[in-house]
């Protein structure tokens, strides 16, 4: 046996309410960070990503008491980011309770915020997400950012690259022409990451079946899959994805 | 019952105290000698730079007094880089001294094909010797973060997991068994993680 592949859960975190609820087995919506947290670690959750999708100021402070509101009762790995522009806001949050910081946009325009983060709190708290669009005139993988919104012309691969040399641990590779299709993950994306980059990679966007599941960790090296939808509105239960992804051969803590 | 989480500016303390706290045990931080010598059970905790580490246990005069614990034959657990400053010494940097509680160096874990550096994610522990902590681990996944691990002789090894073609200790115990450090971070490694405080629990309670 070696490191058992992650399944990760996401939050995406408005106004201190997570986005849209959680459907639990009673079709309860429910929209507390802290209760779904606490779901998703006993469901079998590996890790949490926390997306705080505010911007201003006062809801980053609310971002604050929610991560160490959950970092009290639950766990496991959180990775945290969204809106992440400086040092001290990583210091904020990792006093808070988070035990990884991603950085998205914040990174395009200034690279050595990678590397000031992984100075101060090691390179395996630092994660370099990276939203990707394939573009078949040009044929490239083009990375955009301002959650999904702008083109930067930068090629997603090499970026990937430039992300680990600056001192990223992990990337969080989102593909937007799999995300919300529910029609499995971007193989060919994560293939060619794969082998250009050694740390670990976090796949998203995708997810729509267990099948979606088995196929990114059976055919590419990535180390975790994150989803969201389909475990929020409990298309997919976890103990059960991660049954048949055991009995598929694929390395998973139960 | 007093429980003392060594207090030199390890990151993960906050983590460590949340994750004891929600056993029930009450556990206070302190870098006082006396306070530390007097404790029912101690916590090293830490993550980061083994130098580093070692030099701000040096600062605070705490290398004296952890090491006269540990001869105490109280409970004293390690975790993380505080499990792997329970050793002689680690060649991170070149050669830096450890706490010398337990025979044994911390070297680098070497580049493997397919193996990345650091191993960060959940392993799969396989326990070589049952003592109060590893009576709940084996099989289980705890979660591991680190770039350096323990070589030292098969009698301090409580148990292990693999990586590669390395067998990396992942609870280590000294000869008298009062000593236990865990390389993984039981504060991070769900409902098995807080087993191993529930455990820490009961051998303080035993003394």
């Amino acid at each position: 046996m070696t490191l058992a592949k992650r399944i990760v859960p996401a939050l995406d975190i408005k106004n201190g309410q997570v986005v849209k609820g959680v459907q639990f087995e009673n079709l309860r919506s429910v929209g507390d960070p802290v209760t779904v947290a606490k779901a998703y670690e006993q469901a079998g959750a590996d890790e949490l990503v926390l997306l705080d999708i505010t911007a201003t100021l006062e809801e980053r402070d609310t971002m604050m008491t929610i991560v160490n509101a959950i970092s009290s009762v639950v766990f496991i790995p959180l990775t945290v980011g969204g809106g992440i522009r400086s040092t001290q806001d990583m210091t904020r949050l990792i006093k808070a309770g988070a035990d990884k910081i991603f950085v998205n946009s914040a990174a395009v325009k200034q690279p050595e915020l990678i590397t000031k983060g992984a100075a101060i709190f090691g390179s395996q708290a630092i994660v370099g997400a990276i939203d990707v669009k394939w573009e078949p005139k040009s044929k490239f993988y083009q990375v955009y950012v301002a959650g999904g919104t702008q083109p930067t012309g930068l090629n997603a691969i090499s970026w990937a690259k430039e992300m680990v040399a600056l001192g990223a641990g992990e990337l969080l590779v989102t593909s937007m022409d799999a995300d919300g299709t529910k029609n499995g993950y971007d193989i060919d994306l994560y293939q060619q990451l794969t082998e250009v980059v050694s740390v670990p990679i976090i796949a998203s966007g995708g997810a729509g079946k267990i099948e979606d599941f088995t196929a990114l960790l059976t055919q590419t090296t990535v180390d975790a899959a994150l989803a969201a939808s389909v475990f929020h509105l409990g298309e997919i239960a976890l103990p059960q994805l991660k049954q048949t992804l055991k009995q598929e051969g694929v390395a998973i803590r139960i | 019952m007093t429980i003392i989480i060594i207090d030199y500016g390890a990151g993960n303390i906050a983590n460590v105290m949340k994750a004891i706290a929600s056993t029930g045990l009450s556990a206070k931080l302190s870098h006082d000698s006396s306070e530390i010598l007097a404790a029912d059970g101690v916590v090293l905790p830490g993550v980061g730079a083994y130098g580093a580490a070692m030099s701000a246990l040096k600062e605070r005069h705490l290398i004296g007094p952890l090491q006269a614990y540990a001869k105490s034959g109280k409970p004293l657990l390690g975790v993380c880089l505080g499990m792997q400053l329970l050793f002689e010494r680690s060649t991170e940097f070149g050669e830096t001294a450890g706490l010398g509680i337990i025979p044994g160096d911390v070297v680098t874990l070497p580049q493997q094909q397919g193996y990345k550096v650091p191993q960060m994610g959940w392993n799969q522990n396989q326990v070589r010797q049952l003592n109060p902590i590893t009576s709940t681990l084996n099989d289980t996944y705890t979660y591991f973060v680190h770039s350096f691990y323990v070589q030292t002789a098969p009698k301090y090894i409580a148990a292990t997991v693999d990586y590669g073609q390395i067998e990396i200790p992942s609870v280590v115990v000294n000869d008298s068994g009062n000593v236990i450090g865990a390389q993984f971070h039981p504060e991070k490694s769900g409902k098995d993680g807080l087993l191993v405080w529930q455990s820490f629990k009961e051998m303080v309670d035993d003394k």
